[in-house]
């Protein structure tokens, strides 16, 4: 591989590990909502959210991006699809992110809160100070986890059009009839990214166990 | 807008044929999966350390990359080193690998759990390697691997739509065919996704159903 397509695959990379980030991102912000409302006592706030998850894991992101790409021009919101494959990556990513959360905001102890209630704090200082912390600490290992799949699951936002990694060895390996050589260049790519994201992930964890982040 | 899902409901014979396909390829590599990742699970538990670590290096790859990139470089790269497969045998082989590295996961974490005690106390009272196996190791994880088998069967069926990419006529890519052929895109892609939806609704309450059943075989 000729240094200049090697570049182009390496800018490639970068395009995926940006809108992967931005997903995982915008995905964690409306998954903290989802798990919201499904926490909710009030049924009409918890049932769409269940609907929500059950709908975004139980169908293959590929339909879905498929039928947000489609989606959006009747809506008449034509935009470019690169947005609709951030919007897929986002709302699948933010239902796995939902349950991940509750399991984390359901697994603090009782009694830590019993004490908090005794100790009076509100409960917005419940939720600041003893709440939210243990959960997100909880949920870090689930999260590095998610991050490693919607990296992978990246690759499908190639088939509606967006150029990322795949995209780029799909095209350099049909302009070049190499595809053994482009297609497991994008696999080493993704591998390499995947191993980074698994080591800064277990890097995290020993830091929040040393208690160093809070 | 117009939205009538019986333009597309009326080329109901091509869709129950998509549907065949994508059943098949998913119970067919799941359940070569299973079997697959079993043996590479007691290969890497069991087989001498060098096969153990050229095992792993291989999972490892499969389960850190996408299964987009692992299809399209069996299938267009394959002929390049005279494995040339129609789509469906490919789709089947590359599902197939794909599922027993996560199963062969699964089984080691499932063989990591039972109780050394347990094994151990099998060794003293005479039993062969085999039997060991198959009396105390199986049936001890069953239990414990049954819920993610059952997650990973799911994630299975939403990997079959991926292989609409290299032609496999599976319910993915029949059915948006429809739709574009009619003019009804959306509408042949909502009833995609209800289709999944359910199967994967369905898949999850069998899976909780077995668990139940076999809930009183728990032993660690």
């Amino acid at each position: 591989m000729s240094p200049r397509l090697f570049e182009l695959m390496l800018k490639a990379a970068g395009y995926t590990v940006a809108i992967s980030v931005a997903a995982i991102a915008i995905g964690l912000l409306i998954g903290l909502l989802v798990c919201a409302a499904k926490l909710s006592p009030r049924p009409w706030l918890r049932w769409p959210a269940t609907l929500f998850v059950s709908f975004f894991r139980g169908v293959p992101l590929l339909v879905q991006l498929l039928l947000i790409y489609n989606l959006l021009p009747v809506l008449g919101l034509a935009v470019p699809s690169v947005v609709a494959a951030l919007i897929g990556l986002s709302l699948c990513t933010a239902a796995y992110q939902a349950e991940n959360l509750r399991g984390g905001f359901t697994s603090v102890p009782r009694g830590l809160l019993e004490a908090a209630d005794m100790a009076g704090l509100s409960p917005w200082q419940q939720f600041r100070r003893i709440r939210a912390p243990i959960a997100l600490r909880l949920t870090v290992p689930a999260l590095v986890n998610e991050a490693i799949l919607i990296l992978k699951a990246s690759s499908l936002i190639s088939v509606v059009g967006v150029v990322e990694l795949t995209r780029t060895a799909q095209n350099l390996a049909a302009s070049t009839y190499e595809p053994l050589l482009f297609y497991s260049a994008a696999g080493g790519l993704y591998l390499a990214i995947n191993w980074l994201v698994a080591a800064g992930g277990s890097l995290t964890e020993r830091a929040l166990r040393r208690g160093r982040l809070a | 807008m117009s939205f009538d899902v019986s333009v597309v409901l009326a080329a109901l014979p091509a869709i129950l044929s998509g549907l065949k396909v994508t059943l098949g390829i998913w119970l067919a590599a799941a359940a070569m999966g299973v079997v697959l990742g079993f043996v590479v699970a007691a290969l890497r538990h069991f087989g001498p350390a060098p096969l153990g670590l050229a095992l792993r290096l291989v999972v490892e790859v499969l389960r850190g990359t996408p299964f987009l990139v692992q299809i399209f470089l069996l299938y267009f790269g394959g002929p390049y080193v005279g494995l040339s497969l129609d789509p469906v045998p490919a789709g089947l082989l590359g599902l197939t690998v794909y599922a027993a590295a996560y199963f062969s996961e699964i089984f080691r974490a499932g063989f990591a759990a039972v109780p050394r005690g347990h094994v151990e106390a099998a060794h003293c009272v005479g039993l062969t390697r085999a039997q060991i196996v198959r009396r105390i190791l199986v049936p001890e994880m069953t239990m414990l691997v049954l819920p993610q088998c059952v997650n990973m069967a799911v994630i299975l069926v939403k990997e079959t739509a991926v292989l609409s990419v290299i032609a496999v006529p599976e319910a993915t890519g029949v059915i948006s065919a429809i739709g574009s052929q009619q003019y009804a895109f959306l509408e042949a892609l909502f009833l995609l996704a209800v289709i999944y939806w359910g199967l994967v609704e369905a898949c999850g309450w069998a899976g909780r159903m077995i668990e139940r059943r076999l809930s009183k075989f728990r032993f660690a």
